[in-house]
């Protein structure tokens, strides 16, 4: 088995089964969703016309929730020493945390998205380019988060560390992922949207792991 | 396959607390060197620099491979087992896919995790999760990747710490056929290890 491989299984593992995983997030995403009526009042034709922008700001706090382990667990139980020794270098590895987070968190949220939208009244044909900004903008939220991650290393109140370096950045993707859903409901065009909101996922794919792996570096050392 | 370390004229430092300072030292192929001296004195600090995980202040770490230097990095990708203090294994999994990640990971097989798990005793064990395992058994699972994983160097700090005189024995037997084939220990210790090795003091 290629280093690549080994590590990405033991990070799937972990994040699948390890404490939370994709059920964690989904139940805060779903827990805070059904407070929106509530919140917002029972209007039905107010609530569906805020659904996308409100569905989508949950959809990236609730990617907040496991980011705080993603390094942490392995720093404090000595594995991350183990990890920088392995045959894959760290960034492959920090690339192969956050591809595990993007497929445990990221993904079950982008499919379940739809759903939390239908019961805000939102119409079912939202559901492709839901799952599609999803999908793609998760890339980003997981990448990013990787960075935030790794640079919290060591802190006390990690959580919150992470929190403040990430939410500015997950702002890009906020935009173009609610402004995708909006304009297809709308009728105009959301592909402009929805390839700028790729274009990011993408570039934080292909960068974040240098930064991570930059990070957990120094707080190894 | 390393065939020596060979450490100049080394500083580290932790913080603003120099450590170690002009420090030379020469480990060969088949030679266990065993690091002494008061905590706190820089043991794990130079071992943890060996493995390239600390950057030294001043001086270099070479190692020296069967067709001159090999860069310390790709030494330490392919040939070096860290064992610290901590055993990094996940309490929540089953101990045997910890061990399997770890052997793995340092370019074992499932089946030489195997093989060394019977040798070390462990099979009983293998289905527990590690929250359920004693500190002693916990470390006997950590140097399974030792001897199912060939690595031509072994760093290793406080290894028989949580071992009882049995499995002491037993791990003794185990660096004895490393050195026998070759290989290099480098252990920080305070009891004497079960082979015959070099002691270098190192100063507070």
């Amino acid at each position: 088995m290629s280093g690549f491989a080994v590590i990405l299984r033991r990070e799937l593992a972990l994040s699948w089964a390890g404490g939370g995983g994709p059920l964690l997030a989904l139940g805060f995403f779903v827990a805070i969703t059904s407070l929106m009526p509530l919140a917002l009042g029972a209007d039905a034709a107010r609530l569906a016309e805020a659904a996308p922008g409100l569905a989508w700001l949950v959809l990236a706090l609730a990617s907040l929730i496991s980011l705080e382990r993603l390094f942490e667990r392995d720093y404090e139980d000595g594995a991350l020493d183990l990890i920088a020794l392995g045959p894959a270098p760290l960034e492959l590895a920090a690339f192969a945390k956050a591809l595990a987070q993007w497929v445990t968190t990221q993904a079950p949220l982008a499919l379940a998205a739809p759903v939390i939208l239908a019961a805000l009244g939102a119409p079912w044909r939202l559901a492709p380019v839901t799952i599609a900004a999803g999908l793609v903008g998760g890339l980003g939220f997981a990448f990013l988060g990787g960075v935030g991650a790794a640079l919290a290393l060591g802190s006390r109140r990690g959580g919150v560390l992470i929190a403040l370096i990430v939410l500015p950045l997950f702002t890009p993707p906020v935009i173009f992922g609610a402004g995708a859903i909006e304009a297809f409901a709308a009728g105009l065009d959301w592909r402009t949207p929805l390839l700028l909101l790729s274009a990011y996922g993408l570039a934080a794919a292909a960068l974040c792991p240098f930064a991570m792996a930059a990070a957990a570096r120094n707080a190894l050392s | 396959m390393i065939k020596g370390i060979a450490i100049r004229s080394l500083a580290l430092a932790r913080g603003d607390r120099v450590l170690i300072e002009g420090l030379d030292l020469d480990v060969a192929s088949g030679e266990a060197v065993v690091l002494s001296g008061p905590n706190g004195a820089g043991k794990t600090s130079l071992l943890r620099a060996v493995a390239g995980l600390i950057r030294p202040l001043s001086g270099r770490i070479a190692i020296e491979g069967d067709l001159g230097e090999i860069p310390l990095e790709d030494a330490i990708a392919r040939e070096a087992h860290l064992i610290g203090h901590q055993d990094a294994l996940k309490t929540a999994r089953r101990a045997w896919d910890e061990v399997l990640f770890q052997v793995r990971w340092t370019g074992g097989t499932a089946d030489s995790a195997k093989a060394a798990c019977a040798r070390m005793g462990l099979n009983a064990l293998l289905d527990l999760p590690v929250r359920k395992l004693s500190a002693g058994q916990r470390r006997r699972l950590a140097l399974i990747r030792l001897s199912a994983s060939p690595r031509g160097l072994w760093l290793l700090d406080e290894p028989l710490a949580p071992l009882d005189r049995v499995q002491r024995a037993r791990f003794g037997e185990l660096m004895i056929e490393h050195l026998a084939r070759g290989g290099l220990i480098l252990a920080a210790a305070h009891d004497p290890l079960p082979v015959k090795s070099r002691t270098i003091e190192i100063a507070a």
